[in-house]
C-alpha cells in the first residue's frame, strides 16, 4: 500500500496501515498468511511435542507414575488430534500460502480474504480444540474416537470439544483447499499450462481435491456424533439396532484420504528439492504427477483396511487387501524418480537436500511396515500394537515432518531474505535423524512383541523395559535438535546472511524475484514458456548436452524496483477474522452457553453482509495509473 | 458487461481458463456437497431397515407421497424460475430479473412450508428424530436439506435486496448466475433425496391402512 490515507468505507475505515499489529490481524497478503500459517503450526508443534514427551516418560519405565491413566488417554489423543490436524495440515497450508502463487506467477491467490478467513478459522479452532484442557476433561478417546466409546454415555464433554473443534478446523481447510484449486486452475502465469507446473504445485491440487471431497465426510461424521450426544439420536447407538462400525467407514472414508493429505505436500516439497541440489530436472516428471494424482484416486479405495479386525469378512478384506498393496505402486513409482533424479547429479549435501533424503529413506521404511499392514493375518497380529505406532510415526514424521522441514531449510531465504546457518542446520537434520529412529524403530520390535498401543503403563517381566526405555531416550535427541534450529532461527533473524534473489541456483518462478518478495510479487507478470523456465533464462544447453549459463541470465531482471506503486492490491479488511471469530463462537456456544453461540451468530451474519458489500480494493488506495489497467487487459483483460 | 471502476475485480480480470473466479468456486463447492449429502444419504441408507416400529408399523409408512410430490414439483417449478431470473440478468432486465428471483424464492419458501407441516405431521405422530434409527436418519437428512434451501432462499433475497439499495453491485449477471447454479444443485440433491427416501423407501412396505 503505497498511499497511507485512510479508506472510508461503510461502518469502519478500511484497515490499510502496512505495519503493526493491526496490519497483521487485517493482512491479507498470502504472503503473511503463510507465515502466520507456520509460526502457529510451529507453536502448535511445541504443545503436540510436549504431550509426546510426557506420554514418553509416562512409558519410559514399567509402572511408572509420571501421569494418571485419565490423563494418559487424554494425552495420546490431543497429541494425535494435534500433529494432524493443527501441524502437519497446517504446515503444509503454510507452504501453499507462501509459495502457490510465487511459483505459478501470480499477485497474489484467486480469493485474498477468503485465505485470511481460513486462517483465522484454523487459529480459532485450534484454540477451541484446546481449550478443553482447562475444562479438565480434554478429548480421551483417540484420534479416531471408536464408537461407541465418543458416545454419550461414554465419554465427558472433552468429545464435544473435539467435534466441534474440528468441525471449525474443517470449514478452515475447505476454505483453503477452494481458494487453491481456484488459484492454481486460474491464475498460473501466461504461458504455464498445467503440464508446466511445478511439481509441487501439483501436489497441492491433488491435496485440495483430496480435502474438499473427504472432508464432508467427515463433517458428517462428526455432526451424526454431535446429535447422538446432544439431541438423542442413535446413530451409532447398537442398542438401537444401529452398527457402530459406521462410525469407523465414515471416519476412515475421510481417515485414509487424510493420510494422503499429510503427505503428498511433503512429496511435493521432495520433488522441488532434489532436483535443484542435484543440479538436474526432476527425473520423469510426468510419472510423478501421474502418480501424485493416482495416489489421491486410490486413496479413496483402501479405507477399509484400518477395519480389518472389526470382521467384515473374507471377500471384503481381501479386497481392501489387494487396493492396498496395489497403492504402494504409485508411491514405489516416485521413489524410484527421486532415486533417478539423484543418479549422477551433481549433488550439493545442504540442509534442504538431507531433510529431502532422510525423507526418502524414513517415508520408505514407513511404506514397507505399511504394506505388511495390507496383508490381513499379520494386521491382524500387529493391530493396535506398538507396531502401528511405528509405522505411523515413521511415516509421518520421518515423511510428512521432514518433507516439510526440507522446505523449510529451502524456502527459508525466499521468505526472509536470511540464510539460516548450514552447520546448525546440519547438526539439527543428524540430531533428528538419529532421534527419529532412536524414538520409533524400537517401537517395531515392543509392538511384534505384543505390546499394544494406548497402554498408559506396563508391568515389569514383559520384557519391554529396554527399548521403552531406549526409546524414550530418542525424544531427548529430538528436543535438542529442536533447540539448535531455534537458535539457527533466532540467530539468521539478525545475522544471517542476505539471501539475494537465488541463493541456491533454483529452477522455479519464486526464485526470480527479490527476497523476500514484495507485497505484489511480480513487477511484471512473466511469461513461461517452458518447465522450470527459470532455469532456461539462465542456462543454455552446452555440447555435452550439460547446462551452461548464459549471460543474460546471469544479469539480475531488471524490473524488481520502482514498479510497485501503479499495481493495485486487494486493501486488508476486518471481516475474515469477524466471520472466524463469529463461527467459532457459534461452535463454542454449543458447549458452554447457547447465548454465545446467538452472539456468534450475529456477528457471523454481520460480517458476511459487510464482507458482501466492501469492494476488494478501497477506491482512495486505486492510485492505478494506466498502466496498471493496461498490463492487465494485455493478458486477456476483461474475460469472465 | 461493462463495469465501473470502482467495482472492477481485480481477481476477474485475466484467469487461464477464461472462467471467473466465482463461478469455479462454486463448481468446486458443489462438487464438496455432493459428498455432504451423498454420506447423509448413505447413512439414511445403511440404518432405514433396522429402525424400531412405530405403532406397530414400519416408521416409513408415515411417508405421504402424493403431497411430497406435490411439494418437489414446487421446487422444481422453482428452477425454471431461476433459469429465466439468469437470463434476464444476463440481457441485463434489471425489473424482470427481480421477478423472477422473487417467484423463486416464493416456491423455494413454499417447499419449505411443506417441510415444515410434514415434520410437525411426524412429530404429531409421535416420530422424532430421537425417537428411531428411522427419525434420526430422515429428520437429519431432509432437514440439511431444508437448511440448504433456507440459506439459498435468503441469498435470493439478498440479491433482491441489493438491487434495489445498490444497483450496480447486480449489474454483473455473475451474481444471480452463481446462485442460481447453487439453487439448482439444492434442487436436484432433492430428486435423489425423495427417490430414495420416499420412493424407495416406501416400495414393498406394508402399511395398515395404505
Ligand atoms: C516428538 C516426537 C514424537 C513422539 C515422541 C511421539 C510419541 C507418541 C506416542 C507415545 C503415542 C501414543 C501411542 C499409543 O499409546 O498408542 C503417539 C501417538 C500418535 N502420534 Fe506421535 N509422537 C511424536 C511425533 C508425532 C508426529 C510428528 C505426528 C504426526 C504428524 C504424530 C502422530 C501421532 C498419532 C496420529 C498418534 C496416534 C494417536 C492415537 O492413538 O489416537 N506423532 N505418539
Ligand atoms: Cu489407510
Amino acid at each position: 500500500m503505497a498511499t497511507a490515507s485512510i479508506a472510508k468505507r461503510g461502518m469502519f475505515a478500511r484497515p490499510i496501515a502496512p505495519t503493526g499489529l493491526w496490519s497483521w490481524i487485517t493482512t491479507i497478503d498470502h504472503k503473511r498468511i503463510g507465515a502466520l500459517y507456520g509460526v502457529t503450526a510451529f507453536i502448535l508443534f511445541l504443545i503436540g511435542g510436549v504431550e509426546a514427551l510426557l506420554m514418553r516418560l509416562q512409558l519410559s519405565q514399567a509402572e511408572a507414575g509420571v501421569v494418571t491413566p485419565e490423563a494418559f488417554n487424554q494425552l495420546f489423543t490431543m497429541h494425535g488430534t494435534t500433529m494432524i490436524f493443527l501441524v502437519i495440515m497446517p504446515m503444509g497450508a503454510a507452504f501453499f500460502n507462501f509459495m502457490i502463487p510465487l511459483m505459478i506467477g501470480a499477485r497474489d491467490v484467486a480469493f485474498p480474504r477468503l485465505n485470511a478467513f481460513s486462517y483465522w478459522t484454523f487459529l480459532f479452532g485450534a484454540i477451541l480444540l484446546n481449550a478443553s484442557f482447562f475444562t479438565g476433561s480434554a478429548p480421551d478417546v483417540g484420534w479416531f474416537a471408536y464408537a461407541p466409546l465418543n458416545g454419550p454415555g461414554f465419554s465427558d464433554t472433552g468429545v464435544d470439544y473435539w467435534i466441534l473443534g474440528l468441525q471449525v478446523l474443517g470449514v478452515a481447510s475447505l476454505a483453503a483447499a477452494f481458494n487453491f484449486i481456484v488459484t492454481i486452475i486460474n491464475l498460473r502465469a501466461p504461458g504455464m499450462s498445467m503440464m508446466k507446473l511445478p511439481v509441487f504445485v501439483w501436489m497441492t491440487l491433488v491435496v485440495s481435491f483430496l480435502i474438499i471431497l473427504a472432508f464432508p465426510v467427515i463433517t458428517v461424521a462428526i455432526t451424526l456424533l454431535l446429535f447422538d450426544r446432544q439431541f438423542g439420536t442413535e446413530f451409532f447407538n447398537s442398542a438401537a439396532g444401529a452398527s457402530p462400525l459406521v462410525w469407523q467407514h465414515l471416519f476412515w472414508a475421510f481417515g485414509h484420504p487424510e493420510v494422503y493429505i499429510l503427505i503428498l505436500p511433503a512429496m511435493g516439497i521432495v520433488s522441488e528439492v532434489l532436483p535443484v541440489f542435484s543440479k538436474k530436472p526432476l527425473f520423469g516428471y510426468t510419472t510423478v504427477v501421474l502418480a501424485g494424482i493416482i495416489i489421491g484416486f486410490m486413496g479413496w479405495g483402501v479405507w477399509a483396511h484400518h477395519m480389518f479386525v472389526t470382521g467384515l469378512g473374507p471377500v471384503a478384506n481381501s479386497a481392501f487387501a489387494i487396493s492396498t498393496m496395489f497403492i504402494a505402486v504409485p508411491t514405489g513409482i516416485k521413489i524410484f524418480n527421486w532415486l533417478g533424479t539423484l543418479w549422477g547429479g551433481s549433488i550439493r549435501f545442504t540442509t534442504s537436500m538431507l531433510f529431502s533424503i532422510g525423507f526418502i529413506l524414513l517415508f520408505t521404511i514407513g511404506g514397507i511396515s505399511g504394506v505388511m499392514h495390507s496383508v490381513v493375518p499379520s494386521d491382524a497380529q500387529q493391530s493396535d500394537t506398538y507396531f502401528i505406532v511405528a509405522h505411523l510415526h515413521y511415516v509421518l514424521f520421518g515423511g510428512a515432518l521432514m518433507g516439510i522441514f526440507s522446505g523449510i531449510y529451502y524456502w527459508w531465504p525466499k521468505m526472509t531474505g536470511r540464510m539460516l546457518n548450514e552447520t546448525l542446520g546440519k547438526l539439527h537434520f543428524w540430531l533428528w535423524f538419529l532421534g527419529m529412529n532412536i524414538t520409533f524403530f524400537p517401537m517395531h520390535f515392543l509392538g511384534l512383541d505384543g505390546m499394544p498401543r494406548r497402554v498408559y503403563t506396563y508391568s515389569e517381566g514383559m520384557g519391554w523395559d529396554f527399548w521403552n526405555a531406549f526409546a524414550t531416550v530418542g525424544v531427548f535427541v529430538l528436543g535438542l535438535g529442536l533447540l539448535v534450529f531455534l537458535q539457527n532461527v533466532w540467530h539468521s533473524r539478525k545475522n544471517g546472511e542476505a539471501a539475494g534473489n537465488d541463493p541456491w541456483d533454483a529452477r522455479t518462478l519464486e526464485w526470480s524475484i527479490p527476497s523476500p518478495p514484495p507485497h505484489y510479487n511480480f513487477a511484471q507478470i512473466p511469461h513461461v514458456y517452458e518447465r522450470d523456465d527459470f532455469w532456461h533464462k539462465k542456462y543454455a544447453e552446452g555440447a555435452d548436452g550439460r547446462p551452461v549459463r548464459t549471460v543474460q541470465g546471469a544479469a539480475p531482471s531488471s524490473e524488481e524496483h520502482g514498479h510497485g506503486h501503479n499495481i493495485h492490491m486487494p486493501t486488508p479488511s476486518y471481516y475474515p477474522i469477524l466471520l472466524s471469530a463469529g463461527l467459532t463462537l457459534i461452535a463454542g456456544g454449543l458447549v458452554s452457553h447457547i447465548s454465545v453461540s446467538v452472539i456468534g451468530g450475529i456477528l457471523a451474519l454481520f460480517a458476511l453482509y459487510s464482507w458482501v458489500f466492501e469492494p476488494p480494493t478501497a477506491p482512495e488506495t486505486q492510485t492505478a495509473g494506466p498502466a496498471g489497467h493496461a498490463r492487465d487487459k494485455r493478458r486477456g483483460g476483461g474475460k469472465r | 458487461m461493462a463495469m465501473t471502476p470502482h467495482t472492477v475485480i481485480p481477481d476477474e480480470h485475466y484467469t487461464s481458463t477464461g472462467l471467473s473466479h466465482r463461478k469455479l468456486l462454486m463448481w468446486i463447492f458443489l462438487g464438496s456437497e455432493c459428498l455432504f449429502f451423498g454420506s447423509l444419504i448413505a447413512t439414511h441408507m445403511v440404518n432405514r431397515g433396522k429402525a424400531a416400529l412405530l405403532h406397530g408399523e414400519s416408521p416409513a409408512c408415515l411417508l405421504d407421497i402424493p403431497i411430497t410430490s406435490t411439494s418437489t414439483f414446487v421446487l422444481l417449478m422453482s428452477s425454471v424460475m431461476m433459469v429465466l431470473a439468469v437470463s434476464s440478468a444476463e440481457r441485463g432486465k434489471l425489473g424482470s430479473m427481480r421477478f423472477w428471483l422473487f417467484m423463486t424464492a416464493l416456491l423455494g419458501s413454499g417447499f419449505l412450508l411443506f417441510q415444515v407441516y410434514e415434520f410437525n405431521l411426524f412429530v404429531d405422530e409421535g416420530l422424532t428424530i430421537g425417537t428411531n434409527l428411522f427419525g434420526s436418519t430422515f429428520f437429519t437428512l431432509t432437514g440439511f436439506h431444508g437448511t440448504h434451501v433456507t440459506i439459498g432462499v435468503i441469498w435470493l433475497l439478498s440479491i433482491l435486496a441489493i438491487s434495489f439499495i445498490r444497483p450496480d453491485m447486480v449489474k454483473n449477471p455473475l451474481n444471480v448466475d452463481i446462485a442460481g447454479l447453487y439453487w439448482h444443485f439444492v434442487d436436484i440433491v432433492w430428486i435423489v433425496i425423495f427417490t430414495v427416501v420416499y420412493l424407495v423407501g416406501r416400495l414393498g412396505v406394508e402399511c395398515a391402512g395404505a
